[in-house]
């Protein structure tokens, strides 16, 4: 393999305290080294130039039999998207579900090289690995969907966490899964009955169990576990006004788990699970608590589920509120039981400007944003589809980059939200490290992936190149130049080969897929004879046909985890 | 005014893809220029020039442009597609996709049109001399977008699905009309001169759709309102009289549809209800 030095660029590099220093970067068999021979390497002239590592996307539905469904349900927003192939590119189609080869591109396009798919039906693991096996360039991994799973609820109800930190390591082993994704705890068992939990304390139906129980029992789980990750939480309640109460109340219920002012709960998309009022009618931002406790308390992460104004399809395994959300718009609809595990449901959807709700729901994502204080506790997402497809990031980096960006929108929005918003009197803007925090670093160090994230010696070789010159250009009053640069990228960077140049793929290796392959040996086997019992009783597909064999991914990337249970 | 005459110069075998046949595309370009604009044969780039014949004459008066398109043109597709301005004359049949997305102008067809007939137009006005295909002036599929504008009047009959979808503007056919006419139709209005072969207005949300001719049966999911003695349809009186029905109760809609009384004696039942 080659080697490459990237010279004379504005380095940001969180992870390692660099913050817009002009150095060389110096890569050798696709990964960063102290130092090349210059007379052999390719030479990059970044001068001018940021230089990141390559991004991180903590949470975004890519693949999987949901977003499959999804595409399937869509052929309006396939037409007015295609990309036609290229000599090293193959052709695609979608805006807001991209299929899968086309996934892998627009995410290099914008510097991205690894991505994550926050849920897999276990059940669903083989389609969700296949799809991943046809996403080029990027790094990957999935979470499974573990927070309605009927052994999960079984095991927590009888207080038998051991055994059920020994499932949960079969399970992220069998299904080759990342981390512990819980959905609507407990109200997705509730829906397959046809109904839902009202709140964190409200009993799971035939279990008898709460959301409560659920978050903590998973939570010792994953400190058991050793996991890279914390406990990957969608609240429950999401999308309803008046939620921000539970919330706060999830966030609160793992506090005392926390160790070493460790995170130990992600919150993910807050922004739909940060609604006051009584209904839609009486709606309102409830950021302010929220933002409070997270600025006062180290155990939690958010990221910010920024909604943008356009046509989009919502896709998530909170069946309950996809139905809501079907009967609010009167959309198409999907809907799905997986058996004992979860259910999923598919809405496309359109954020508008003048409506009052959504563009108070761009408010609520931009003032979690930016009255965080600490980027390292927010990252920037959209819930790739559900509030917008990532191809919008570069717009949000320039929103949050930008007031006079945001005054611009805010221009043009529904005027009972110019009222009610804070994001009027915020006069935080990003800076670019801010950005690398919550584009890349932040998120990677959340996730616990090592080698990703940074640009220190031994990193993994993702790095991207942007054209802007932080010292000639201003920022904060250029924002569409800024949004021009992220859009497309000067250079990605993957595993030392370069992937983009000037914003085309050139070329499209196969990335990784991470999984865990935790060790928990004995506990396993302790549990075995009465999984294959259960599976026969329960599951449609045999205990010996579930588990996805590793020579099933295209690359397989295991993280070995050694748990502390025996 | 100028008149432009483009005519085949082979029966083409495979669709021929020919979005720039349009008024926006041939302003302001000379003859040459023209002939070298691209069109889509199959998988095949070629020029406008090589698939069909193309002169020009000018006559006097205004300055506006009119596009003659004359043979068997049932394999050449999205002509006069998201037009704004113009006129195109299309003497012989004419391919899928006529007028697409159109935003202005005017589109005649002295002979049949085939499916897509203006979909998604937004203004302009299309008129039709023979029959079209299904799915006139309606929505991508899977979108409920159709029509959002214009006129389009069809002389002979309509296939099935006329007006999926279709958010504004008027259609109106001469002759007989297929299946699902107006389904899932937000708003607009419709008028079938002749027969409907049923399931009118399955699915709408609102809007009208007035049928004159025989219908089978009306949707289960309408319910009776009134007998009307005529209609008004773009400002005219259509004298009936007319059975008034509103739906589509399953997707609560607030429809309109008028159902001619005399040539559906087998509705009358319907009476005993009001």
């Amino acid at each position: 393999m080659t080697s490459l030095l990237i010279k004379n660029g504005f380095v940001f590099d969180p992870l390692n305290g660099v913050n817009g220093e002009k150095m060389d970067i110096a890569v050798e068999n696709g990964k960063i080294v102290e130092k090349v021979n210059e007379a052999e390497a390719k030479i990059i002239d970044a001068s001018g130039m940021v230089v990141m590592p390559g991004g991180v996307d903590i949470h975004a539905h890519i693949v999987g039999a949901k977003v499959n469904s999804g595409r399937l349900l869509r052929p309006e927003d396939h037409v007015k998207d295609v990309e036609p192939k290229t000599p090293v590119t193959r052709s695609g189609v979608g805006y807001s579900v991209p299929s899968t080869f086309t996934t892998g591109y627009r995410y290099a396009r914008m510097g991205y090289t690894t991505v994550m798919d926050p849920a897999m039906p276990p059940l669903k693991a083989r389609h969700t690995h296949e799809e991943f096996n046809d996403t080029p360039i990027l790094d990957k991994a999935t979470y499974p969907l573990l927070g309605d799973c009927w052994f999960v609820l079984e095991y927590l109800k009888q207080d038998r966490i051991e055994e059920c930190a020994a499932y949960v390591a079969w399970m992220l082993k069998a299904t080759k899964g990342y981390a512990i994704k819980l959905v609507n705890p407990g109200g997705l068992e509730a829906w397959g009955f046809g109904g839902n939990v009202r709140d964190i304390d409200d009993p799971v139906p035939n279990f008898g169990i709460t959301p409560r129980e659920i978050v903590r029992g998973l939570c010792k789980v994953n400190t058991l576990l050793n996991l890279p990750h914390t406990i990957h939480v969608h609240t429950n309640n999401l999308g309803k006004p008046g939620n921000y109460v539970t919330t706060l109340e999830t966030m609160r219920c793992v506090e005392d788990l926390a160790r070493d002012g460790k995170p130990v709960i992600h919150i993910t998309h807050c922004q739909f699970s940060a609604f006051a009022g009584d209904d839609w009618r009486t709606f309102d931002s409830g950021t302010e608590p929220i933002i409070k406790y997270v600025n006062a308390h180290s155990h939690v992460t958010l990221d910010m589920g920024q909604v943008v104004f356009t046509d989009t399809t919502t896709m998530t395994a909170d069946g309950p509120f996809q139905f809501l959300l079907y009967e609010l718009s009167g959309n198409k609809w999907v809907n799905s039981d997986v058996e004992t595990e979860t259910c999923s449901g598919i809405v496309p959807f359109q954020y508008r400007r003048k409506s009052f709700v959504h563009s108070m729901q761009w408010s609520i994502a931009m003032e979690l944003a930016l009255l965080i204080q600490d980027p390292w506790k927010i990252f920037l997402t959209t819930d790739h589809p559900n509030a917008g497809p990532f191809t919008h990031y570069p717009r949000i980096i320039s929103w949050l980059m930008s007031r006079k960006a945001r005054e611009k929108i805010l221009e043009r929005v529904n005027k009972k939200t110019l009222r009610k918003s804070l994001v009027p009197t915020i006069d935080r803007e990003y800076t670019l490290h801010d950005i690398a925090v919550v584009t890349r670093a932040g998120q990677a160090k959340a996730l616990g992936l090592k080698s990703k994230g940074h640009l220190g010696i031994g990193a993994d070789a993702d790095i991207a190149i942007y054209a802007l010159n932080p010292e000639t250009t201003d920022l904060s009053r250029k924002p569409a130049t800024v949004r021009k640069a992220f859009e497309r990228a000067a250079y990605t960077i993957k595993d030392g080969n370069i992937v983009v140049k000037n914003g085309e793929v050139v070329n499209a290796p196969m990335g990784r897929t991470f999984w865990l392959n935790v060790d928990a040996p004995k506990a396993e086997i302790e549990i075995s004879k009465i999984l294959q019992q259960k599976f026969a009783e329960y599951y449609t597909v045999s205990y010996q046909n579930y588990p996805v064999p590793e020579d099933y991914l295209a690359v397989s990337a295991p993280i070995h985890v050694k748990a502390e249970v025996e | 005014m100028t008149i432009i005459k483009l005519a085949p110069k082979r029966a083409f075998k495979t669709p021929v893809n020919a979005q720039t046949i349009t008024p926006d595309a041939f302003q302001e370009k000379t003859m040459s220029e023209i002939a070298e604009l691209h069109v889509w044969e199959g998988n095949r780039r070629r020029k406008l020039g090589e698939l069909f014949h193309i002169s020009e004459e000018k006559t006097a008066g205004s300055e506006s442009l009119r596009i003659e398109v004359s043979g068997d043109l049932r394999k050449v597709r999205w002509i006069g597609a998201k037009m704004t301005t113009g006129e195109i004359i299309i003497n012989g049949d004419v391919g899928m996709h006529l007028g697409e997305e159109m935003e202005g102008g005017k589109i005649t067809v002295n002979g049949n049109a085939e499916a897509w007939l203006g979909s998604m137009m937004h203004g302009g006005t299309i008129e039709v001399k023979g029959n079209a295909g299904d799915y006139v002036a309606s929505a991508y599929r899977g979108s409920t977008r159709g029509m959002n504008g214009g006129k389009i009047i069809i002389h002979g009959n309509v296939g099935n699905d006329a007006g999926n979808a279709m958010r504004k503007g008027v259609i109106i056919v001469h002759g007989n009309a297929g299946q699902f006419a107006g389904v899932n139709m937000h708003d607009g209005a419709i008028l079938i001169k002749g027969n409907c072969e049923g399931r009118m207005g399955a699915d709408m949300h609102g809007g009208k759709i007035v049928v004159c001719g025989h219908v089978k049966s009306v949707l289960p999911s309408f319910t009776i309102e009134a007998v009307r003695k005529r209609v008004k349809f773009e400002g005219e009186p259509v004298e009936g009289p007319f059975y008034l029905f509103l739906g589509d109760l399953n997707t609560k809609g607030k429809g309109k549809l008028f159902i001619a009384k005399n040539p559906n004696q087998h509705l009358s039942f319907y009476e005993k209800l009001l």
